[in-house]
């Protein structure tokens, strides 16, 4: 690539040109134009990406970080360059601070697992908030459990935001770690995290961010927002399932002993002793996800490929639009108004449940996600077991808002 | 709209969604059980007063989608007056319909045929079987909640 096309600004953001990425939008389903409207669950896979994973397996497949052959040697350098782009796609410092997971579920328990577990004991407190997904809460609480420490909840008000003082009176010379994720799932909020961070490292307290919901929505810098650990999942980042990346601090990664225990995340292992790895390789036991990381890297390019600023803005513009429609819908109560939202319209309608809601919008060609989206505690505090959540992605078109508002009238007319 | 969906949300179904029979708490209950579909959190109690080997009473208490309410209705409808192996065979032939799609026991179901819509839609079958589940367990004394899953 020459310096200039390396240097060469991106198309403006052309929504019909996105979509034409995506080959599974171009489908009927049950007679219909499938709308596509459940990316935070998963978001669809550009062409490129799909091409990188064949690719692999086609020309390059072969172990990682092991033989001394061609292929080996293609394979390690697709995976390690994968690593990289990883690392500039979230702003790392290094891309030695990035370990390639199965996804951010895998990020939270391995940094419980070992930063919690040297760092947690008995009488000790794990800060996490009320709107965290099943993955960043289950972990610390087993840890909790674990160690006899107490889990702590910051609550969140009747709009879906963070009731920050509450969060900040509960940081105490206690706390040894904050989970917080960046943007909620269920509700759509974008926390703070710069702040939270800030609130956090003033008492000395270490903060790991669940980034799943907002790599796909905003540009994520973790050495600006100042946070410890980052997590994140490919597939929901426009790449595949069964890769994600635990960005640390380096000083931290060092500092903290392995996770699972096998192949290439040692130096030397005789029956008496093992001395491990370095810094990512100690955490990634086992053969990895190779295709993945390549399938991964492949979407971070994709992105980067793009006019970010013009798809965050037909993403704001998207979120606006659905939202002033929804609420044109007699009887429907939007859940989660935060003054800062991504990706996220979930919502009620009238006592009709969710699960009647969207097998009727299936029907429709109209897909959305019913039920409490794994977050049931933030559910709970909305009075609710379960809502009907549309979300978006840089691939979503107002046509598609239209579809989903003219389902909905269905559904009324269906339950009248 | 489709067949389909018209076929799974009959006037009936809705009628018993909208208007749950048997709703309440049973104070004298002989046994009860508790169903749970973790996936969507569907979430109900089924009451039973057994006098001997009959079923004097049945009723249920709960929140869910139209699809198992009016599964819970029509089923405590059509079990008061039965006896245990009258449910039984009742829940037996109510499975064949719904999970594995034999519209045949239609017939001998009475008013229960009318969730036979369900089969059509797979994600949809849990949300009427959860009851039954939770029925069963409540007639063999089962203390853990019924799961779908």
């Amino acid at each position: 690539m020459s310096l200039l096309a390396g240097m060469a600004r991106p198309e403006p953001f052309d929504v019909e040109r996105v979509r034409r990425d995506f080959p599974i939008l171009r489908q009927k389903v049950r007679g219909k134009p499938l709308v596509y409207l459940d990316s935070a669950a998963t978001a669809h896979k550009p062409q490129a990406v799909v091409d990188a994973v064949a690719r692999f397996y086609l020309e390059d497949n072969s172990n990682v970080h092991r033989g001394v052959h061609a292929l080996s040697e293609r394979a390690t350098a697709a995976f390690e360059a994968a690593r990289a782009k990883v690392a500039g796609f979230i702003g790392a410092a290094d891309p030695r601070e990035v370990i390639f997971v199965r996804g951010t579920t895998e990020a939270v328990n391995l940094v419980a697992q070992t930063f919690g577990r040297t760092r947690v004991g008995a009488g000790d407190e794990v800060l996490i908030t009320e709107m965290e997904h099943h993955s960043n809460i289950v972990p610390w609480q087993m840890l909790c459990q674990e160690k006899g420490a107490k889990l702590e909840v910051a609550p969140v008000d009747d709009r879906g935001d963070l009731v920050l003082d509450e969060l900040e009176r509960r940081l105490t010379p206690r706390t040894r770690l904050l989970a917080v994720t960046h943007v909620s799932n269920a509700l759509g909020t974008v926390n703070p995290v710069r702040r939270i961070v800030e609130m956090a490292h003033a008492r000395g307290v270490p903060v790991l961010v669940d980034g799943a919901q907002a790599v796909p929505h905003l540009p994520v810098d973790v050495q600006e927002l100042g946070c410890d650990f980052y997590a994140l999942s490919g597939h929901k980042v426009f790449g595949p399932t069964g890769i994600g990346a635990l960005w640390g601090k380096a000083e931290h990664l060092e500092a903290m002993p392995p996770w699972q225990g096998g192949g290439d995340m040692i130096l030397s292992v005789s029956f008496e002793r093992t001395v491990y790895n370095q810094i990512p390789y100690k955490f990634e036991a086992g053969t990895p996800h190779t295709a993945g990381a390549v399938g991964l890297g492949a979407a971070v390019d994709w992105l980067q490929g793009l006019d970010r600023a013009g798809a965050g803005a037909h993403e704001r513009d998207l979120l606006a639009y659905g939202t002033a429609r929804l609420q044109e819908v007699p009887g429907l109560r939007l859940v989660g108004t935060a003054r800062e939202k991504a990706g996220v319209l979930s919502f009620v309608l009238d006592d009709i449940h969710p699960h009647d809601v969207g097998t009727v919008l299936d029907r429709e060609g109209v897909a959305i996600r019913t039920g409490h989206h794994c977050a049931q505690p933030v559910l709970q505090r909305f009075g609710l077991q379960a809502t009907a959540r549309a979300s978006l992605a840089l691939y979503n078109t107002r046509a598609e808002i239209d579809a989903l508002v003219q389902g909905l009238h269905r559904v009324k007319e269906m339950f009248r | 709209m489709s067949a389909e969906l018209d076929d799974l949300y009959q006037e009936v179904i809705l009628d018993h969604g909208r208007r749950p029979r048997n709703f309440r708490p049973l104070p004298d209950a002989t046994a009860r059980a508790e169903g749970l579909n973790p996936l969507c959190g569907d979430h109900y109690t089924v009451y039973l007063k057994l006098d001997g080997e009959r079923i004097a009473d049945v009723s249920f208490q709960g929140a869910g989608c139209a699809i198992s309410k009016a599964s819970a209705s029509l089923m405590t409808s059509a079990l008061k007056g039965k006896t245990v192996a009258e449910a039984e065979e009742t829940f037996r032939r109510f499975h064949a319909m719904v999970v594995q799609g034999d519209r045949g026991q239609a017939e001998a179901l009475g008013k229960l045929a009318v969730l036979k819509g369900v089969c059509d839609f797979p994600t949809r079958v849990k949300c009427a079987s959860l009851v039954w589940h939770t029925l069963h367990n409540a007639l063999a004394g089962e203390r853990r909640p019924a799961s779908t899953e």
